[in-house]
């Protein structure tokens, strides 16, 4: 189906992401990073129609914290609406804003995601996702060794844990150029080994050193139509599309097989809609939602429609790195920084950095025309989002 | 906007006070049930529903992200499913958005919400506010509805037996209701005579803790005339944000609603409000607040409730001919709710509480204490 009318990010801003922001509350935190995203735009906040705001209350134990924030969101006397959907809650909400924009219903949405996962017990929050009847006693919160076992045990012991702490490198040398990144560490390729070796091992293979972060942050983002955006700014990032594929909480009830996964089924759909045959060559980079570096490695196979060991290869070959041929989280990604509200919704923020140029010390060495941006949660839930510099001829 | 949306179906279970035999998506899974069966849509990769929007919360569900648990119910197999996390209006406002930019063209609207579930509602309301001045002193949405009840009552002249007044008619329309088997009438002397929860609110004028859930099935104008021959238009909806600190707010001023009103009013080319609706449904969680309500919408004038209550308003403006949520309805689902009875007025499947030539409905939704957040949808009946 057609767009209504094209939407446009116009202003983006994040707060500095970091394991204890005790310095400010809540609505001191959203309140510092909308200054930051207003001055990106050059807007001032009466001239925002609509707030979208969205976390998770258990995190903070909160309930419906849009209210208490309105002293620091200034959603006072605006339209607002709350949308969350778990892990890719920061994500949905940008489908929200995109929605709110194109249906004509306002001109001017900012679009709120947030989390302060200090202030709870992100581990046991997570835990309490799962049904208590079926699943909670095998619920371990976000931690997971199953991919690093799968990845294990189709490419070797050797081959994959050397890959997944590339990976892991290649990211905290990225995280190194964003100075509002949570973990900035300073790895170094020949600390891989060791690290492999004696980083504490969380489940199995998964290890400390290849996991997210749990962080307190806040990211900001701006939306207008076409004709605002086009006044407002020299280089608007377009929301192109956007795919969400969520699976079922039992994975067993629709029957186990075949198994396609989400990601990959999202990248198809998206795809095939916007005409991209070969993703690695027509997409100039990617914002991927890595929990860990063994899921941010095996999930570059399905996202970009690749086969057998060509996702190992991206990696072992440094493609992925901000210079390399197909960049994946110039800002250090989802490990580098995790306010869970929020973090979904900074992997689009960062994409549209990019195509705006404004990413500063991390920006991409070359014109990025068309980039893409994941948001994962809940059971494997995805929602990807393809953000474009140039609008296409039938857009425009 | 070039082209309207339409509810197709609307579809409720029950509301009771505890649902202990049933587990949240059970109850879903009734009401999804039905609305399939009535629209013949599926969850097609194409032609099926395009996104559902789930309506739940957390803390009420014990359940960090609680649409989890639902999405085996709701679709959630390779589909698009969100959560609003909200007063359950805004998912027909997002809903709509979404069918409007021309992203999707077929909703399903799902909320649930089981109020037995915790020890108090009262507990988890009081999570709402900030942790550092308002928590502290123990206020939650009933101690704050009722300092908002002491500052109206002064001002407009209210009094007890006009609550009264107000709960005794909304039992005797929820009676009628099928969906709430458990209301019972009762004499405007046993209203007066319930103990007090937060002066001057007593037990009888407080929505009943309830469990329960309500759907619907959205789409574009062209699939919903061919899905049904009944549509329902949405065709304005409006909402606010007042103020958080309530020390900050004149609680008597109807501030948020107003502006809210305005928005659905202007978006849908209502220019005399207190005329125009064949049936009003409003978020009455306490017997007060109708009467506040009304005057917010531009109803009745301002401070002239008394008079309006004395002069069976109610009645004539046909407000909350289902009972409203004096009769029992779960918090989230308030508003969504109130939709979901004007939308059964406007297809003429209101049963006993049927109210005659319906075309033009309000629905209304509040949120937050003492009414922080207000929103509204105006619905408009398929003959146009």
């Amino acid at each position: 189906m057609k767009k209504n009318r094209n939407v446009g990010v116009v202003g983006v801003g994040q707060s500095v992401y970091s394991s204890h922001r005790e310095e400010v509350n809540q609505p001191e935190m959203i309140h510092e990073v909308i200054q930051e995203a207003l001055e990106h735009a050059g807007l001032k906040m009466d001239q925002i129609d609509c707030v979208v705001h969205g976390n998770m209350e258990l995190f903070e134990m909160v309930h419906q914290p849009d209210l208490w924030h309105t002293i620091g969101s200034g959603t006072f006397g605006k339209e607002s609406l709350r949308v969350t959907t778990g892990g890719t809650t920061g994500a949905t909400l940008v489908s929200a804003a995109d929605h709110l924009v194109a249906s004509g219903l306002h001109d001017i949405v900012l679009a709120i995601g947030f989390e302060k996962l200090q202030e709870g017990h992100t581990t046991g929050g997570i835990t309490n996702m799962a049904d208590p009847l079926w699943a909670r006693q095998l619920q371990t919160g976000a931690l997971t060794g199953m991919t690093a076992d799968d990845l294990i045990a189709e490419f070797g012991e050797t081959r994959a844990k050397k890959a997944s702490m590339l990976y892991r490198i290649i990211m905290d040398q990225h995280a190194m150029k964003n100075k509002k990144a949570h973990r900035r560490l300073g790895l170094e390729f020949d600390q891989a080994e060791d690290l492999a070796k004696n980083s504490p091992a969380l489940v199995g293979e998964l290890r400390m050193i290849h996991m997210c972060s749990q962080s307190d942050g806040a990211c900001v983002m701006i939306f207008a139509s076409e004709e605002k955006a086009r006044a407002l700014c020299p280089q608007p990032a377009w929301i192109k599309d956007h795919v969400t594929v969520h699976r079922e909480e039992l994975f067993g009830c629709f029957g186990l097989e075949p198994v396609v996964s989400t990601h990959r089924y999202a990248a198809e759909k998206l795809f095939k809609r916007n005409h991209i045959k070969v993703p690695v060559k027509e997409i100039d980079l990617f914002e991927i939602y890595d929990p860990s570096s063994w899921w941010g490695l095996d999930w570059l196979r399905d996202f970009l429609l690749l086969e057998g060991d060509e996702h190992l290869k991206m990696v072992e070959n440094r493609d992925i790195g901000i210079n390399g041929s197909f960049p994946i989280n110039p800002s250090g990604g989802v490990i580098a920084s995790n306010p869970i509200g929020a973090t979904a919704m900074a992997r689009v923020a960062e994409a549209a950095l990019q195509i705006m140029g404004d990413a500063g010390e991390h920006q991409v060495p070359k014109i990025v025309n068309q980039a893409l941006a994941s948001g994962f949660g809940g059971t494997l839930w995805t929602a990807l989002f393809l953000l474009t510099r140039e609008l296409s001829k039938e857009e425009a | 906007m070039a082209e309207r949306v339409g509810i197709c179906a609307v579809a409720q279970t029950t509301y009771g006070h505890d649902k202990w035999d049933v587990r949240f998506q059970g109850m879903a899974l009734d009401v999804l049930e039905l609305l399939l069966e009535e629209t013949g849509v599926d969850f097609a990769e194409d032609t099926g529903i395009g996104m559902t929007i789930s309506v739940s919360d957390d803390i009420f569900d014990a359940r960090t992200i609680s649409n989890n648990g639902m999405t085996d119910v709701l679709g959630g197999h390779f589909r698009c499913e969100e959560k609003v996390a909200q007063e359950g209006i805004q998912a027909l406002y997002y809903g709509m958005a979404a069918i409007l930019s021309g992203h999707v063209d077929l909703v399903l609207v799902l909320g649930h919400c089981k109020e037995s579930q915790p020890q108090s509602r009262n507990m988890i309301t009081h999570k709402a506010f900030d942790p550092f001045y308002t928590r502290p002193v123990g206020l939650d949405f009933c101690a704050a509805a009722g300092l908002q009840a002491q500052a109206y009552m002064d001002q407009s002249g209210l009094t007890d037996e006009h609550l009264a007044c107000i709960v005794e008619r909304a039992r005797q329309k929820a009676v009628r209701n099928p969906f709430t088997p458990e209301a019972q009438l009762l004499t405007r002397i046993a209203v007066q005579a319930s103990p007090m929860l937060a002066d001057p609110i007593r037990e009888l004028h407080a929505y009943p803790v309830s469990d329960g859930a309500v759907g619907m099935i959205l789409a574009s104008e062209e699939r919903a005339r061919k899905i049904t021959s009944k549509p329902v238009w949405i065709t304005g909806v409006g909402n606010c944000m007042d103020s958080f600190f309530m020390g900050d707010r004149d609680l008597t001023s109807n501030f948020a609603l107003k502006k809210a009103a305005q928005r659905a009013y202007q978006r849908a080319g209502i220019t005399n409000p207190a005329q125009a609706f064949d049936v009003i449904e409003v978020s009455d969680q306490y017997a007060f607040q109708q009467p506040l309500w009304m005057e917010g919408l531009g109803i009745c004038p301002q401070n002239s409730a008394p008079q309006w209550i004395e002069e069976s308003g109610p009645e004539k403006n046909h407000v909350n001919a289902s009972g409203g949520m004096l009769a029992g309805n779960p918090l989230i689902l308030g508003g969504l709710i109130r939709a979901a009875e004007a939308a059964r007025q406007l297809r003429g499947d209101a049963g006993a509480n049927q109210v005659e030539n319906a075309n033009l409905a309000l629905a209304h939704g509040v949120m937050g204490p003492a009414g922080q957040f207000h929103s509204i949808a105006i619905l408009e009946g398929g003959s146009q």
